[in-house]
């Protein structure tokens, strides 16, 4: 999050000392907020003995071993045949060889992964696809018992979507889509579908009818005019609701952990339970969170800024 | 170019009734000015000609061709919205391009067209420029490129100059009727402003609760005005209303205090009084007259002065020249242009036949 330099327009302007309380305010939430995620990063970094000393060890010397562990299965030999084997070939064998330990192959967190990128992907694309056409026939067209029809999309995220996760899985045993991709994406959409509808509408509802009636005088079609002149305008607003919907769908971890297991399983079920000697690999799982965060940072950071105008959106119209 | 005709159009949203079975003409190359309060329905009608609203009944002929309905985009019309309508994700060129790029029209051509038509409104220079930086005078000139450069049949403007401050207005009706001159495109021109409707209009069509009042040239809508409501909304300050009696052959009207003479009524009221209408600059101040009153108040205007005068009838307001010297409480005689009034059917508010030369046919 970066904190932005703006100049007042308000006739209330904030008084100096009441900036620095706000100041200070900001950074102590910044810092609880951060505080876990560092200590993930530098766990990541940690070997396993440094990751589970007490005290934590703030100082410690930085390690790999983490990163190796979340993508490889590796098992433990004798000395006599790790001498055998000549001497390590990779950076990354030489990690392992320290603890006596060969690779044996990859681990499956690179296609838990994967199903992590396809569906929260997948399905935040198809939520925001059909959040846009749901949300302009909402914004510009009579609809009968529109404002019902609204109140009724709303109404499924009233409750947790977990509280129908009993249904769910008994329908989608029923209709063979538990432990797909398919079903993880569509359940996810119908997740976040309601979320993107209500988002979507207001930001359509901000841009003027004249726009397309002036292109439709001008001899566009409505679909082409929606095309040309609604879609790029809607930009910041699409990029909005595209990382809500994102963060849901790419976070979830009870749906995931309840409906997959070794097909389409996500990465958040698989991440806390990676299994070293003797108990959780902490490295390991500190290591993957971290490639985990990677996506979601990135994509923020990019349409930061459209983002930033997307929630302020018609808070600051000229 | 063309004409545009509007038969008996209709047009309600639920129960209300927005245009009431409107007929008339637009002449091609006619700047047509539609003027009226908010909500007359001038807008409305508007969107009909465009093809963005559809009548509940009626229809309307483009060139003699019925297009009533067609889509807008079918129909060849060119239209300037409120507030402009540009694209703010595209560059001035772009937006005025944008019609043509759809049209199918070849890549130069386009060039080209969009070059001379910036040439002409004078934004050459800003072409490639945002729209969203430009001030409010040629985000206006970008709006009026873009329904040029397509060389529709015709050109629907609603209240394009409503969004100006007054100071621009006058510029840019004087920018606006020259380029019509110039394009020489029949355009309809819709405004609740009745400086600039005078100013521009070839015929103005004066509307109110979705009816078409009076149809005429400015000069005649302001001299001889078909009802009492296009009488007192044309005309600044507004012309003076006084109840009063009179029947056909009448060549006075009692009113308290006094009898205005008016040209001879051909028409007879069944009961009731009548309005006389007099405009301010149709009384004269006099030391004996028609009726007499008390100066209210005196107005200084530069090259005239308004003189608010009191009546037994009521108040009426007085335009001078500024030679004048009355002072306020003074006691003064007013004399009317006999020729110049105009009376009105309380009922209906319809103006009564007389003898005026032409009169304004009821």
């Amino acid at each position: 999050m970066s904190a932005r330099a703006t100049t007042a327009h308000s006739v209330v302007e904030i008084k100096a000392a009441g900036k620095w309380f706000a100041g200070i305010l900001v950074a102590a939430y910044a810092l609880v907020a951060v505080i876990p995620l560092a200590w993930i990063l530098m766990t990541g970094f940690k070997s396993p003995p440094d990751s589970i000393s007490y005290p934590p060890k703030v100082v410690f010397e930085p390690s790999l071993e983490g990163y190796v562990n979340v993508f490889t299965n590796r098992s433990r030999q004798t000395p006599e045949y790790l001498e055998s084997l000549g001497p390590p070939k990779a950076w990354y064998d030489k990690i392992s060889r320290k603890r006596n330990m060969v690779i044996t192959g990859p681990s499956r967190f690179a296609g838990r992964y994967m199903n992590s990128v396809v569906i929260g992907f997948g399905s935040t694309f198809l939520a925001v696809f059909l959040g846009t056409l749901a949300a302009y026939g909402f914004s510009r067209f009579k609809v009968p018992l529109k404002d019902d029809l609204l109140f009724f999309i709303l109404s499924t995220r009233m409750m947790p979507p977990i509280a129908v996760a009993i249904p769910i899985f008994l329908m989608y045993r029923t209709l063979g889509l538990s432990d797909t991709i398919l079903g993880m994406i569509l359940l996810y959409t119908a997740v976040n579908v309601s979320l993107a509808v209500w988002l979507l509408k207001g930001f359509i509802d901000e841009i003027p009818r004249e726009y397309e009636e002036a292109a439709v005088v001008d001899g566009y079609t409505r679909l082409q005019a929606f095309i040309k002149v609604i879609l790029p305008q809607m930009r910041a607003g699409i990029a909005a609701t595209a990382i809500f919907c994102l963060i849901f769908a790419w976070n979830e971890y009870a749906f995931a952990l309840l409906l997959t297991s070794g097909n389409a399983q996500t990465a958040p079920p698989f991440i806390p339970i990676i299994i070293g000697e003797g108990g959780l690999d902490w490295p390991a799982v500190a290591a993957g969170t971290t490639l985990f965060l990677v996506p979601i940072v990135f994509f923020t950071v990019l349409l930061r800024n459209q983002l930033l105008r997307g929630i302020t959106f018609g808070a600051v119209r000229k | 170019m063309a004409e545009i005709r509007i038969e008996q159009l209709h047009k309600a949203f639920g129960d209300f009734v927005a245009v009431r079975d409107s007929s008339f003409t637009v002449r091609d190359g006619e700047f047509f000015v539609m003027l009226g309060p908010s909500g007359c329905g001038k807008t409305t009608t508007l969107r009909m000609i465009a093809g963005l609203e559809m009548p509940s009944s009626g229809r309307i002929f483009l060139d003699g061709e019925d297009v009533t309905h067609k889509r807008g985009g079918e129909r060849d019309i060119a239209f300037v919205f409120q507030l402009f309508a540009l694209y703010p994700h595209m560059t001035v060129g772009k937006n005025i391009s944008f019609p043509l790029r759809m049209a199918g029209v070849s890549r130069r051509e386009v060039r080209e067209r969009t070059q001379e038509v910036a040439r002409m409104l004078q934004i050459g220079h800003l072409l490639k420029r945002s729209v969203a930086g430009l001030s409010s005078g040629d985000r206006q000139r970008v709006a009026l490129g873009r329904a040029i450069v397509r060389r529709a049949k015709a050109f629907l403007l609603d209240e394009p100059l409503g969004a100006l401050d007054a100071e621009f207005r006058d510029l840019m009706c004087e920018e606006l009727r020259g380029l019509h001159d110039r394009v020489g495109a029949t355009s309809v021109y819709v405004t609740h402003d009745q400086v600039e409707a005078m100013t521009m209009a070839d015929r103005i069509c004066v509307m109110d609760k979705g009816e078409v009042l009076q149809i005429g040239p400015p000069s005649e809508i302001y001299a001889r005005p078909a009802t009492r409501f296009v009488a007192g909304f044309i005309g600044s300050p507004a012309m003076n209303f006084l109840t009063g009696e009179g029947g056909a052959g009448a060549s006075a009207i009692r009113v308290k205090g006094g009898a205005i003479p008016v040209p001879r009524l051909h028409e007879a009221l069944g009961s009731g009084g009548v309005i006389v209408g007099v405009r301010p600059e149709h009384i004269r101040i006099a030391g004996e007259g028609a009726m007499k009153g008390r100066v209210f108040a005196v107005e200084y205007m530069g090259a005239r002065q308004l003189i608010t005068v009191d009546t037994d009838a009521g108040r009426l307001r007085v335009r001078a020249p500024n030679t004048m010297r009355v002072e306020t409480g003074e006691a003064v005689g007013l004399n009317f242009d006999t020729e110049s009034l105009m009376v009105f059917d309380p009922q209906s508010g319809r103006a009564l036949a007389s003898d005026h030369a032409g009169a304004a046919h009821g």
